[in-house]
């Protein structure tokens, strides 16, 4: 159906959003927090990237940032472009920003009760998506309603188009809620921690759900997550981020396979059942998880130098010093650890002159 | 009954568990309909084990958990505590027995008191159980319990809103243990958590197992940490227990389609190693109208016509310490070919 899902990426090929230097900030009474700090990563077409990290490391603000949803006050974007098709989001008027949100990028949430509107049928909130954004009329937006509930998979949807969210299981309105965000066939689908309030068995239904939609209609998929196992599965390539910056982001069998960053290293290692996990006990003597001690920085009074290094096991004198710059490494992926990248660059002898291993 | 648990008495047995709720009535009108939260459960419970407790929401994993507490009552069956049977005890008699069986919460947020202080929430317990004479003893065990369980002594001052969720669960912990329980039910323990701060709690409370010898139903929705803290799991699914097995064979020898899946659907953190995925369908069924037969059939990928939508399948033994509540149980080794030859019996009581 589409001919931009190949897997070969033209470098010179446009990006379809490109986040540059991105900067959201949030004014408290406890001082400034930076939310998102100085984020970049492009995402080709029909591509995918998951976003992982733990509770407040800035995933969801960046996603709010990219449809320009972040509250304000108290937040703000401080700087940075987010280009979307080669147009800066930043730049345009509020009018604009609305005719794309929904229709070419649109946004799946954590919690469907708390997206659906629940006075309203289910029928009716994507008959109001299609009428406002694709001009169709009311008859006709209705059949595509149904249509639409059809290819997300709910049973009978011509009577479930009348149905109310809350006559609807958790994991049904999630479908509904993957049917209003498809609607338009967007370029861009975000979607926010889409299977965290679903049981497992219904997770897996949703993510089969997700790719084969990719699949059928082109999009691209930006997945926020805080489970590695759902980015491991769904995604091309991962990013991942601590207190509000990008530390790692590579593709996602590499990541995997050989995690650069301390903290990502940390994150897989504490999964039970991970093969990381099982060396670390193995290496403890005792089925124990290995564990990240202490915990995230306050991102309004953040220390000098790497914001991980009070948690970091490898951290050296220079990582009090200074904060690490996400390098670009040879064979492509980011990482942002003192210790990592010259540890990378040793092992790559044609990567730099200076470098003979 | 089983070569295992050949040791003392059980800790736990619980027989035929029910706990039903009437809902759906109003003011002066009658209850028009039961739900059967918890269906007819037996299983027991060595000291110093941890018997896993997995199912997804509904099942009644939660209910089960607080009716053996009894903070639920239960509707029929009986349950016994360290060889006493505590169904009838009125709640005066079981106030002594509550000092020995204790619950962790999901929630650290919603379970601890915003107005009291660390110090008196974790003592509140020790007074009443009259376990301190004196108010510098009552500190000093406090102290000594919060450095336990990983906390600075000098913040037992502070308010439940100052601390981050890791910490607040750790609260929850030191609570639980200032009357030196011996079996603790901890429902969810670790869900509301970061996977690094998950594993911090994780490894607390199999410390303190090892420590203290406790006893844990370990209640969650997680089967992975499920099968890394447990002896033993049991799998429920619409009030019942489908199959209740060791540990070591869940990878590879459980024998319940619902086990199966449920442990295929968890998505594989290595992407190399992506698995034929048996994909349940449809939701979980209304525990008011639960189907006929094995409430499971509908979604089951195996089910047979005739004999899973007409019969309820009774809890059989497979192997030393294995139970599988499934007419075709036979058959999944089709999928799952561990070892433990499948010895018939008729429907095992106390597992």
């Amino acid at each position: 159906m589409n001919p931009d899902v190949n897997p070969d990426v033209n470098p010179t090929e446009e990006p379809l959003l490109e986040v540059s230097e991105l900067r959201t900030v949030f004014d408290t009474g406890a001082g400034q927090v930076r939310a998102v700090d100085g984020v970049s990563f492009r995402l080709r077409k029909g591509g995918t990237l998951g976003i992982v990290g733990e509770s407040g490391c800035g995933k969801s603000v960046m996603s709010l940032s990219i449809l320009r949803l972040v509250p304000s006050p108290p937040g703000r974007i401080a700087s940075g472009a987010i280009r979307f098709e080669g147009r800066d989001l930043l730049q345009l008027p509020e009018r604009q920003m609305r005719a794309l949100r929904g229709k070419s990028i649109a946004m799946i949430f954590q919690e469907p009760m708390t997206s659906l509107n629940p006075v309203y049928t289910v029928g009716d909130q994507i008959i109001e998506v299609l009428r406002l954004h694709e001009g169709m009329d009311k008859a006709a937006a209705r059949a595509r309603s149904i249509e639409l509930l059809k290819l997300v998979g709910i049973p009978s949807p011509q009577t479930r188009v009348d149905s109310y969210p809350h006559e609807l299981s958790g994991g049904m309105r999630q479908r509904v809620m993957i049917a209003m965000a498809i609607a338009c066939k967007p370029k861009l689908l975000i979607a926010d921690e889409p299977t965290t309030a679903l049981d497992v068995t219904i997770q897996a239904q949703i993510l089969e759900l997700l790719a084969q939609l990719r699949q059928e209609l082109g999009m691209s998929i930006v997945l926020i997550t805080h489970d590695l196992g759902v980015v491991a599965e769904f995604v091309e390539e991962v990013i991942v981020m601590y207190a509000g910056q990008v530390v790692e982001h590579a593709p996602t069998a590499a990541l995997f396979d050989k995690p650069l960053h301390p903290y990502t290293r940390g994150l897989l290692a504490s999964v039970p059942g991970s093969v990381m996990a099982a060396h670390a006990s193995a290496a403890a003597g005792k089925a124990r998880l290995s564990t990240i001690e202490g915990m995230v920085p306050d991102l309004a009074r953040l220390p000098p130098g790497c914001r991980f290094r009070d948690r970091c096991k490898s951290a050296i004198e220079v990582c009090a010093q200074r904060e690490p710059p996400l390098v670009t490494l040879a064979d492509g992926r980011r990482v942002a650890c003192f210790v990592a990248q010259a540890a990378e660059q040793a092992a790559q002898p044609t990567a730099d002159a200076g470098a003979s291993a | 009954m089983s070569t295992s648990a050949a040791s003392a008495e059980p800790l736990l047995e619980v027989q035929d568990l029910a706990t039903h709720f009437r809902v759906g009535g109003g003011f002066l009108r009658p209850a028009r309909q039961v739900v059967r939260a918890v269906d007819g459960v037996s299983f027991s419970m060595q000291q110093g084990q941890t018997l896993g407790l997995v199912g997804e929401s509904g099942c009644g994993k939660s209910t089960l958990g607080r009716t053996i507490l009894r903070l639920i009552e239960p509707t029929a069956g009986s349950l016994r505590f360290e060889g006493r049977d505590i169904t009838a005890l009125s709640q005066a008699e079981l106030r002594p027995l509550r000092r020995r069986m204790q619950i962790i919460f999901q929630d650290p947020y919603g379970s601890l008191n915003p107005r009291m202080t660390v110090r008196a929430a974790v003592g509140e317990a020790m007074r009443v159980h009259k376990l301190v004479s004196s108010r510098s003893e009552e500190e000093q065990r406090v102290a000594a319990l919060l450095e336990r369980v990983g906390l600075r002594p000098e913040l037992m001052s502070r308010y439940p809103h100052e601390f981050s969720g890791g910490q607040r669960q750790r609260i929850g912990i030191a609570r639980a243990l200032a009357v030196e329980p011996r079996f603790i039910v901890a429902d969810e323990p670790v869900s509301a958590l970061d996977v690094s701060i998950q594993a911090q709690i994780v490894n607390l409370l199999m410390d303190l197992q090892d420590e203290l010898g406790l006893s844990y139903l370990f209640v969650a929705h997680d089967l992975k940490v499920v099968e890394h803290v447990s002896h033993r799991v049991a799998v429920m699914y619409l009030g019942r227990i489908v199959e209740i097995l060791p540990k070591r064979e869940i990878a590879e020898g459980a024998r319940h389609p619902y086990t199966q899946a449920l442990r295929s659907a968890i998505p594989e953190l290595d992407p190399k190693k992506r698995r034929t995925r048996t994909l349940l369908h449809g939701d979980v069924p209304s525990p008011i109208d639960p189907p006929a037969g094995c409430s499971f059939h509908p979604r089951c990928p195996i089910a047979e016509k005739g004999l899973c939508d007409r019969e309820r399948p009774l809890l059989r033994q497979f192997g030393s310490d294995h139970f599988v509540a499934c007419h075709l149980a036979d058959r999944a080794e089709r999928t799952a070919n561990a070892g433990a030859g499948a010895a018939v019996l008729p429907a095992p009581g106390p597992v």
